[in-house]
Protein backbone atom coordinates (compact mmCIF):
# COMPACT_ATOMS: atom_id res chain seq x y z
CA UNK A 1 0.00 0.00 0.00
CA UNK A 2 1.41 3.69 -0.51
CA UNK A 3 -0.01 6.82 1.18
CA UNK A 4 -0.80 9.25 -1.38
CA UNK A 5 -1.09 13.00 -1.74
CA UNK A 6 -2.39 15.29 -4.23
CA UNK A 7 -4.14 18.14 -4.93
CA UNK A 8 -7.12 17.29 -7.29
CA UNK A 9 -8.79 20.62 -8.51
CA UNK A 10 -7.68 23.30 -5.82
CA UNK A 11 -8.02 20.36 -2.85
CA UNK A 12 -5.59 18.58 -1.05
CA UNK A 13 -6.95 14.72 -1.23
CA UNK A 14 -4.71 12.07 0.40
CA UNK A 15 -5.59 8.30 0.80
CA UNK A 16 -3.87 4.92 1.19
CA UNK A 17 -4.12 3.15 -2.19
CA UNK A 18 -2.59 -0.52 -3.26
CA UNK A 19 0.39 0.77 -5.37
CA UNK A 20 -1.13 -1.09 -8.79
CA UNK A 21 -3.93 1.49 -8.40
CA UNK A 22 -4.16 3.61 -11.33
CA UNK A 23 -4.62 7.85 -11.35
CA UNK A 24 -7.75 6.99 -13.39
CA UNK A 25 -9.00 4.63 -10.54
CA UNK A 26 -8.37 6.52 -7.42
CA UNK A 27 -9.57 9.75 -9.34
CA UNK A 28 -13.05 8.20 -9.84
CA UNK A 29 -13.44 5.54 -7.08
CA UNK A 30 -11.64 6.99 -4.25
CA UNK A 31 -12.43 10.56 -4.98
CA UNK A 32 -15.42 9.94 -6.96
CA UNK A 33 -14.90 12.49 -9.41
CA UNK A 34 -16.28 9.81 -12.55
CA UNK A 35 -16.32 12.58 -15.07
CA UNK A 36 -12.30 11.33 -16.23
CA UNK A 37 -13.51 8.07 -18.27
CA UNK A 38 -11.88 4.72 -19.34
CA UNK A 39 -12.61 4.00 -22.56
CA UNK A 40 -9.81 1.67 -24.25
CA UNK A 41 -7.88 0.82 -21.33
CA UNK A 42 -4.83 0.58 -23.85
CA UNK A 43 -3.40 3.92 -23.44
CA UNK A 44 -4.84 4.85 -27.11
CA UNK A 45 -8.35 6.27 -27.00
CA UNK A 46 -7.69 9.61 -24.64
CA UNK A 47 -10.80 9.61 -22.71
CA UNK A 48 -8.88 9.62 -19.44
CA UNK A 49 -6.76 12.42 -19.74
CA UNK A 50 -6.47 14.52 -17.11
CA UNK A 51 -3.45 17.68 -16.47
CA UNK A 52 -0.67 16.68 -14.34
CA UNK A 53 1.24 19.90 -13.24
CA UNK A 54 -0.04 21.46 -16.26
CA UNK A 55 0.23 18.90 -18.88
CA UNK A 56 -2.37 16.56 -20.56
CA UNK A 57 -1.56 12.85 -19.48
CA UNK A 58 -3.26 9.52 -19.97
CA UNK A 59 -4.44 8.59 -16.15
CA UNK A 60 -5.19 5.00 -17.19
CA UNK A 61 -1.32 4.95 -17.85
CA UNK A 62 -0.35 6.44 -14.71
CA UNK A 63 -0.30 4.57 -11.12
CA UNK A 64 -1.81 6.99 -8.37
CA UNK A 65 1.32 7.08 -6.38
CA UNK A 66 2.94 7.91 -9.57
CA UNK A 67 1.16 11.13 -9.48
CA UNK A 68 1.65 11.59 -5.45
CA UNK A 69 2.56 15.20 -4.70
CA UNK A 70 1.56 16.44 -8.31
CA UNK A 71 -1.62 18.77 -9.08
CA UNK A 72 -4.37 17.39 -10.48
CA UNK A 73 -6.83 19.04 -12.95
CA UNK A 74 -9.61 16.89 -13.93
CA UNK A 75 -12.94 17.91 -16.11
CA UNK A 76 -15.00 18.42 -13.11
CA UNK A 77 -11.99 21.04 -12.05
CA UNK A 78 -12.64 23.25 -15.05
CA UNK A 79 -15.67 25.10 -15.19
CA UNK A 80 -15.68 28.29 -12.69
CA UNK A 81 -18.51 27.66 -10.47
CA UNK A 82 -21.76 27.84 -13.04
CA UNK A 83 -19.90 29.45 -15.81
CA UNK A 84 -18.49 26.54 -18.27
CA UNK A 85 -15.00 27.13 -19.34
CA UNK A 86 -14.65 29.35 -22.57
CA UNK A 87 -13.25 25.34 -24.07
CA UNK A 88 -16.70 22.99 -22.36
CA UNK A 89 -18.50 26.78 -23.46
CA UNK A 90 -17.79 25.88 -27.22
CA UNK A 91 -18.30 22.33 -27.45
CA UNK A 92 -21.82 22.91 -26.07
CA UNK A 93 -21.92 25.93 -28.96
CA UNK A 94 -20.60 23.66 -31.72
CA UNK A 95 -21.72 20.56 -31.27
CA UNK A 96 -18.50 19.36 -30.29
CA UNK A 97 -20.29 16.19 -28.33
CA UNK A 98 -22.60 13.06 -29.36
CA UNK A 99 -22.59 10.25 -27.08
CA UNK A 100 -20.69 12.43 -24.88
CA UNK A 101 -18.14 9.75 -23.83
CA UNK A 102 -14.81 10.72 -25.58
CA UNK A 103 -15.68 14.34 -24.19
CA UNK A 104 -14.11 15.09 -21.28
CA UNK A 105 -10.67 13.83 -22.79
CA UNK A 106 -11.30 15.79 -25.65
CA UNK A 107 -11.96 19.12 -23.37
CA UNK A 108 -8.82 18.14 -21.56
CA UNK A 109 -6.70 17.68 -24.19
CA UNK A 110 -7.99 20.90 -26.20
CA UNK A 111 -7.55 22.88 -22.90
CA UNK A 112 -3.70 22.04 -22.92
CA UNK A 113 -3.35 22.48 -26.82
CA UNK A 114 -4.52 25.79 -27.05
CA UNK A 115 -2.63 26.48 -23.86
CA UNK A 116 0.36 25.41 -25.68
CA UNK A 117 -0.14 27.59 -29.15
CA UNK A 118 -0.78 30.62 -27.54
CA UNK A 119 -0.43 32.02 -31.26
CA UNK A 120 -3.28 30.12 -32.74
CA UNK A 121 -4.64 26.99 -34.02
CA UNK A 122 -5.61 25.97 -37.47
CA UNK A 123 -7.77 23.13 -38.72
CA UNK A 124 -4.49 20.60 -39.24
CA UNK A 125 -2.77 21.06 -36.59
CA UNK A 126 -5.34 20.60 -34.52
CA UNK A 127 -6.35 17.32 -35.79
CA UNK A 128 -2.73 16.39 -35.36
CA UNK A 129 -2.98 17.31 -31.89
CA UNK A 130 -6.08 14.83 -31.17
CA UNK A 131 -3.66 12.17 -32.06
CA UNK A 132 -4.18 10.83 -28.92
CA UNK A 133 -8.19 11.24 -28.59
CA UNK A 134 -10.63 8.76 -30.30
CA UNK A 135 -14.33 9.78 -31.19
CA UNK A 136 -15.89 6.51 -31.67
CA UNK A 137 -18.75 8.52 -32.78
CA UNK A 138 -16.29 10.24 -35.22
CA UNK A 139 -17.72 13.59 -34.78
CA UNK A 140 -14.07 14.94 -35.55
CA UNK A 141 -15.39 17.65 -37.79
CA UNK A 142 -17.61 19.70 -34.73
CA UNK A 143 -14.64 19.03 -32.58
CA UNK A 144 -11.96 20.51 -34.21
CA UNK A 145 -14.91 23.38 -34.99
CA UNK A 146 -15.12 23.87 -31.06
CA UNK A 147 -11.56 24.06 -30.43
CA UNK A 148 -10.72 26.66 -32.89
CA UNK A 149 -13.66 28.67 -31.63
CA UNK A 150 -12.50 28.33 -28.20
CA UNK A 151 -8.96 29.11 -28.66
CA UNK A 152 -10.07 32.38 -30.78
CA UNK A 153 -12.16 33.35 -27.81
CA UNK A 154 -9.08 32.84 -25.26
CA UNK A 155 -6.99 34.51 -27.23
CA UNK A 156 -9.37 37.23 -27.88
CA UNK A 157 -10.11 37.43 -24.05
CA UNK A 158 -5.72 37.02 -22.72
CA UNK A 159 -5.32 40.09 -25.45
CA UNK A 160 -8.04 42.36 -24.28
CA UNK A 161 -6.38 41.55 -20.60
CA UNK A 162 -3.64 42.51 -21.36
CA UNK A 163 -4.67 45.65 -22.71
CA UNK A 164 -6.66 46.64 -19.33
CA UNK A 165 -3.20 45.55 -17.82
CA UNK A 166 -1.31 48.18 -20.05
CA UNK B 1 -2.43 -5.33 -13.38
CA UNK B 2 -1.20 -7.91 -10.80
CA UNK B 3 0.31 -6.41 -7.69
CA UNK B 4 3.23 -4.49 -7.37
CA UNK B 5 5.40 -2.50 -4.93
CA UNK B 6 6.22 0.88 -5.86
CA UNK B 7 9.39 2.89 -4.88
CA UNK B 8 10.73 5.86 -5.58
CA UNK B 9 14.33 6.60 -6.22
CA UNK B 10 15.25 9.81 -4.55
CA UNK B 11 19.29 9.59 -6.99
CA UNK B 12 20.53 7.19 -9.25
CA UNK B 13 22.65 5.60 -6.20
CA UNK B 14 18.94 5.26 -4.30
CA UNK B 15 17.66 3.82 -7.84
CA UNK B 16 20.56 1.00 -7.82
CA UNK B 17 19.63 0.01 -4.19
CA UNK B 18 16.14 -0.38 -4.47
CA UNK B 19 16.24 -2.30 -8.26
CA UNK B 20 17.84 -5.25 -5.56
CA UNK B 21 14.00 -5.98 -4.17
CA UNK B 22 12.88 -9.13 -5.58
CA UNK B 23 12.11 -8.83 -9.45
CA UNK B 24 12.09 -5.32 -9.87
CA UNK B 25 12.34 -2.96 -12.56
CA UNK B 26 13.57 0.66 -13.34
CA UNK B 27 10.07 2.92 -14.35
CA UNK B 28 10.59 6.17 -16.61
CA UNK B 29 7.96 6.94 -17.96
CA UNK B 30 5.65 4.07 -17.85
CA UNK B 31 4.07 5.20 -21.37
CA UNK B 32 5.27 1.02 -22.51
CA UNK B 33 5.61 -0.84 -19.08
CA UNK B 34 2.29 0.48 -17.51
CA UNK B 35 0.12 -0.71 -20.23
CA UNK B 36 2.18 -4.21 -20.84
CA UNK B 37 1.56 -4.70 -16.92
CA UNK B 38 -2.00 -3.80 -17.42
CA UNK B 39 -1.99 -6.78 -20.22
CA UNK B 40 -0.15 -9.06 -17.94
CA UNK B 41 2.96 -9.12 -20.51
CA UNK B 42 5.16 -7.89 -17.94
CA UNK B 43 4.66 -8.79 -14.05
CA UNK B 44 7.54 -7.15 -11.91
CA UNK B 45 7.25 -7.96 -8.25
CA UNK B 46 8.49 -4.06 -7.60
CA UNK B 47 8.53 -0.86 -9.28
CA UNK B 48 11.40 2.10 -9.10
CA UNK B 49 10.36 5.14 -10.21
CA UNK B 50 13.34 7.01 -11.44
CA UNK B 51 11.10 10.53 -12.57
CA UNK B 52 11.77 11.99 -9.35
CA UNK B 53 15.33 12.23 -9.80
CA UNK B 54 16.54 15.83 -10.57
CA UNK B 55 19.85 14.54 -12.30
CA UNK B 56 18.27 12.45 -14.94
CA UNK B 57 16.39 15.52 -16.84
CA UNK B 58 17.26 18.16 -19.15
CA UNK B 59 19.14 18.59 -21.98
CA UNK B 60 22.74 20.47 -22.11
CA UNK B 61 24.14 21.79 -25.83
CA UNK B 62 27.77 23.06 -25.78
CA UNK B 63 28.99 23.69 -29.43
CA UNK B 64 27.92 20.47 -31.60
CA UNK B 65 28.20 17.87 -28.04
CA UNK B 66 24.38 17.57 -26.85
CA UNK B 67 23.77 15.28 -24.14
CA UNK B 68 20.19 14.97 -22.73
CA UNK B 69 19.25 13.45 -19.47
CA UNK B 70 17.97 9.83 -19.62
CA UNK B 71 14.60 11.49 -17.58
CA UNK B 72 13.61 14.22 -20.72
CA UNK B 73 10.52 13.59 -21.84
CA UNK B 74 9.36 13.39 -25.71
CA UNK B 75 7.51 16.72 -25.23
CA UNK B 76 10.75 18.78 -23.75
CA UNK B 77 13.70 17.24 -26.24
CA UNK B 78 11.06 18.43 -28.66
CA UNK B 79 10.74 21.95 -27.99
CA UNK B 80 14.06 22.44 -26.59
CA UNK B 81 15.38 25.55 -28.81
CA UNK B 82 19.27 24.92 -28.44
CA UNK B 83 18.72 21.06 -29.53
CA UNK B 84 16.70 22.51 -32.62
CA UNK B 85 19.23 24.92 -33.89
CA UNK B 86 21.98 21.66 -33.70
CA UNK B 87 19.86 18.93 -34.59
CA UNK B 88 16.58 19.61 -35.91
CA UNK B 89 16.07 15.85 -36.81
CA UNK B 90 15.89 14.56 -33.20
CA UNK B 91 13.42 17.51 -32.31
CA UNK B 92 11.36 16.40 -34.73
CA UNK B 93 11.31 12.92 -34.57
CA UNK B 94 10.62 13.54 -31.16
CA UNK B 95 7.85 15.37 -31.78
CA UNK B 96 6.14 12.56 -33.69
CA UNK B 97 6.43 10.00 -31.12
CA UNK B 98 3.12 8.38 -29.89
CA UNK B 99 0.46 11.70 -29.43
CA UNK B 100 0.82 14.65 -26.95
CA UNK B 101 -0.29 12.93 -23.48
CA UNK B 102 2.17 10.52 -24.60
CA UNK B 103 4.88 12.87 -25.21
CA UNK B 104 4.63 14.60 -21.76
CA UNK B 105 5.10 11.18 -19.71
CA UNK B 106 7.56 8.73 -22.07
CA UNK B 107 11.44 9.69 -22.24
CA UNK B 108 14.18 9.30 -24.01
CA UNK B 109 16.35 7.18 -21.84
CA UNK B 110 12.74 4.87 -21.43
CA UNK B 111 12.53 4.05 -24.96
CA UNK B 112 16.26 3.43 -25.75
CA UNK B 113 16.48 0.85 -22.18
CA UNK B 114 13.18 -0.50 -23.84
CA UNK B 115 14.30 -0.95 -27.24
CA UNK B 116 11.20 -1.66 -28.96
CA UNK B 117 12.05 -3.24 -33.06
CA UNK B 118 9.47 -0.40 -33.70
CA UNK B 119 10.83 2.59 -31.60
CA UNK B 120 11.67 5.67 -32.99
CA UNK B 121 14.68 6.88 -30.73
CA UNK B 122 17.17 3.72 -31.38
CA UNK B 123 17.22 5.00 -35.58
CA UNK B 124 18.23 8.08 -33.90
CA UNK B 125 21.26 6.73 -32.03
CA UNK B 126 22.61 4.29 -34.20
CA UNK B 127 22.92 6.56 -37.19
CA UNK B 128 24.07 9.63 -34.57
CA UNK B 129 26.50 7.10 -33.44
CA UNK B 130 25.51 8.31 -30.13
CA UNK B 131 27.28 6.79 -26.78
CA UNK B 132 24.44 5.68 -24.01
CA UNK B 133 25.44 6.78 -20.40
CA UNK B 134 24.85 4.41 -17.38
CA UNK B 135 25.33 4.51 -13.81
CA UNK B 136 28.46 2.45 -15.20
CA UNK B 137 30.05 3.06 -18.14
CA UNK B 138 29.64 4.56 -21.33
CA UNK B 139 28.34 2.60 -24.18
CA UNK B 140 28.28 3.26 -28.23
CA UNK B 141 24.62 2.77 -29.60
CA UNK B 142 26.33 0.43 -32.15
CA UNK B 143 27.30 -2.05 -29.09
CA UNK B 144 24.01 -1.15 -27.24
CA UNK B 145 21.30 -2.32 -29.21
CA UNK B 146 21.36 -6.46 -29.03
CA UNK B 147 17.83 -7.25 -30.00
CA UNK B 148 14.10 -7.05 -30.16
CA UNK B 149 14.02 -5.50 -26.53
CA UNK B 150 17.69 -6.72 -25.57
CA UNK B 151 19.99 -4.30 -25.33
CA UNK B 152 23.79 -4.68 -23.48
CA UNK B 153 22.37 -2.85 -20.08
CA UNK B 154 22.78 -5.36 -17.05
CA UNK B 155 20.37 -6.16 -14.91
CA UNK B 156 20.23 -3.25 -12.07
CA UNK B 157 22.05 -0.70 -14.73
CA UNK B 158 20.53 2.97 -15.26
CA UNK B 159 20.71 4.87 -18.63
CA UNK B 160 21.54 8.44 -16.98
CA UNK B 161 21.86 10.04 -20.36
CA UNK B 162 22.60 10.57 -23.76
CA UNK B 163 25.23 12.04 -25.93
CA UNK B 164 26.43 12.61 -29.25
CA UNK B 165 28.11 14.78 -31.00
CA UNK B 166 25.65 16.53 -33.87
CA UNK B 167 26.71 15.90 -37.46
CA UNK B 168 26.66 18.35 -40.29
CA UNK B 169 23.25 16.50 -41.53
CA UNK B 170 20.31 14.42 -40.03
CA UNK B 171 17.23 13.52 -41.20
CA UNK B 172 14.49 10.68 -40.16
CA UNK B 173 11.37 9.69 -41.93
CA UNK B 174 8.81 7.04 -40.82
CA UNK B 175 6.18 5.31 -41.93
CA UNK B 176 3.66 5.13 -39.02
CA UNK B 177 1.44 2.16 -38.17
CA UNK B 178 -2.29 3.73 -38.88
CA UNK B 179 -3.18 2.52 -35.53
CA UNK B 180 -0.41 2.59 -33.00
CA UNK B 181 1.68 5.18 -34.63
CA UNK B 182 4.70 3.31 -34.14
CA UNK B 183 6.85 3.00 -37.34
CA UNK B 184 6.46 0.27 -39.92
CA UNK B 185 9.69 1.20 -41.14
CA UNK B 186 11.67 4.62 -39.60
CA UNK B 187 14.98 5.48 -41.13
CA UNK B 188 16.94 7.97 -39.73
CA UNK B 189 20.14 8.99 -42.11
CA UNK B 190 23.05 11.60 -41.16
CA UNK B 191 26.18 12.67 -42.73
CA UNK B 192 29.43 13.89 -40.45
CA UNK B 193 32.94 13.88 -40.21
CA UNK B 194 33.22 10.15 -40.24
CA UNK B 195 30.98 9.82 -43.23
CA UNK B 196 26.76 8.33 -44.01
CA UNK B 197 24.92 6.19 -41.28
CA UNK B 198 21.28 4.97 -42.20
CA UNK B 199 19.48 3.17 -39.59
CA UNK B 200 16.00 1.21 -39.72
CA UNK B 201 13.64 0.50 -36.77
CA UNK B 202 9.95 -0.83 -37.40
CA UNK B 203 11.60 -2.86 -40.17
CA UNK B 204 14.06 -5.60 -39.07
CA UNK B 205 13.62 -8.59 -37.41
CA UNK B 206 16.23 -8.23 -34.97
CA UNK B 207 15.60 -5.02 -34.50
CA UNK B 208 16.91 -1.47 -35.33
CA UNK B 209 20.01 -2.55 -37.95
CA UNK B 210 22.32 -0.21 -40.37
CA UNK B 211 21.75 -0.33 -43.87
CA UNK B 212 24.86 -1.00 -45.48
CA UNK B 213 22.91 -0.53 -49.10
CA UNK B 214 21.63 3.20 -48.33
CA UNK B 215 25.04 4.09 -46.52
CA UNK B 216 26.72 3.02 -49.81
CA UNK B 217 24.37 4.95 -52.71
CA UNK B 218 24.35 7.94 -50.06
CA UNK B 219 28.17 7.75 -49.55
CA UNK B 220 28.54 8.58 -53.27
CA UNK B 221 25.87 11.16 -53.41
CA UNK B 222 23.88 12.85 -50.25
CA UNK B 223 20.79 13.16 -52.52
CA UNK B 224 17.68 11.19 -52.71
CA UNK B 225 18.30 10.73 -56.88
CA UNK B 226 21.30 9.05 -55.54
CA UNK B 227 19.21 6.02 -53.95
CA UNK B 228 16.87 5.58 -57.24
CA UNK B 229 17.38 1.76 -58.49
CA UNK B 230 18.80 1.20 -54.91
CA UNK B 231 17.06 -2.29 -53.51
CA UNK B 232 17.48 -3.30 -49.68
CA UNK B 233 17.22 -7.50 -49.23
CA UNK B 234 14.00 -8.44 -48.00
CA UNK B 235 15.86 -10.99 -45.98
CA UNK B 236 15.88 -11.00 -41.97
CA UNK B 237 12.99 -8.41 -42.60
CA UNK B 238 9.85 -8.98 -40.05
CA UNK B 239 6.94 -10.16 -41.46
CA UNK B 240 3.43 -9.27 -39.58
CA UNK B 241 -0.25 -8.36 -39.97
CA UNK B 242 0.53 -5.08 -41.61
CA UNK B 243 3.32 -5.64 -43.82
CA UNK B 244 5.58 -8.45 -45.72
CA UNK B 245 9.56 -8.25 -45.85
CA UNK B 246 9.36 -7.18 -49.72
CA UNK B 247 6.69 -4.45 -48.65
CA UNK B 248 9.18 -3.37 -45.73
CA UNK B 249 12.14 -3.42 -48.02
CA UNK B 250 10.84 -1.20 -50.35
CA UNK B 251 9.69 1.29 -47.36
CA UNK B 252 13.65 1.30 -46.29
CA UNK B 253 13.86 3.18 -49.62
CA UNK B 254 10.84 5.64 -49.60
CA UNK B 255 11.71 6.14 -45.79
CA UNK B 256 15.81 6.80 -47.01
CA UNK B 257 14.96 9.09 -49.85
CA UNK B 258 12.73 11.02 -47.63
CA UNK B 259 14.91 11.06 -44.57
CA UNK B 260 17.82 12.63 -47.12
CA UNK B 261 14.95 15.28 -48.40
CA UNK B 262 14.34 16.73 -44.96
CA UNK B 263 18.11 16.73 -43.85
CA UNK B 264 18.76 18.36 -47.34
CA UNK B 265 16.10 20.73 -46.47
Amino acid sequence: MSEVSLVVNGRKVSGAVEDRTLLVHFLREHLGLTGTHVGCDTSQCGACVVHVDGKAMKSCTMLAAQASGSTITTIEGLANGADLHPVQAAFKEHHGLQCGFCTPGMIMTATDMIRRHPEGLDDATVRAELEGNICRCTGYHNIVKAILAASKTMSKASRSKAKKAA
Amino acid sequence: MYSVNYHRATSVADAVKKIKTGDAKYLSGGMTLIPAMKTRLAAPSDLVDLNHIADLKGIKVSGKTVTIGAATTHFDVAKDEKLKKVCPALSALASHIGDPAVRHRGTIGGSVANNDPAADYPSALLALGATVVTNKRQIAADKFFKGLFETALKDDEVVTAITFTAPAKAGYAKFPNPASRYAMTGVFVTKGKEGVRAAVTGAGDDGVFRSREIEAALAKKFEASALEGVSVPSKNLMADMHASPEYRANLVVVMAKRAVMAANA
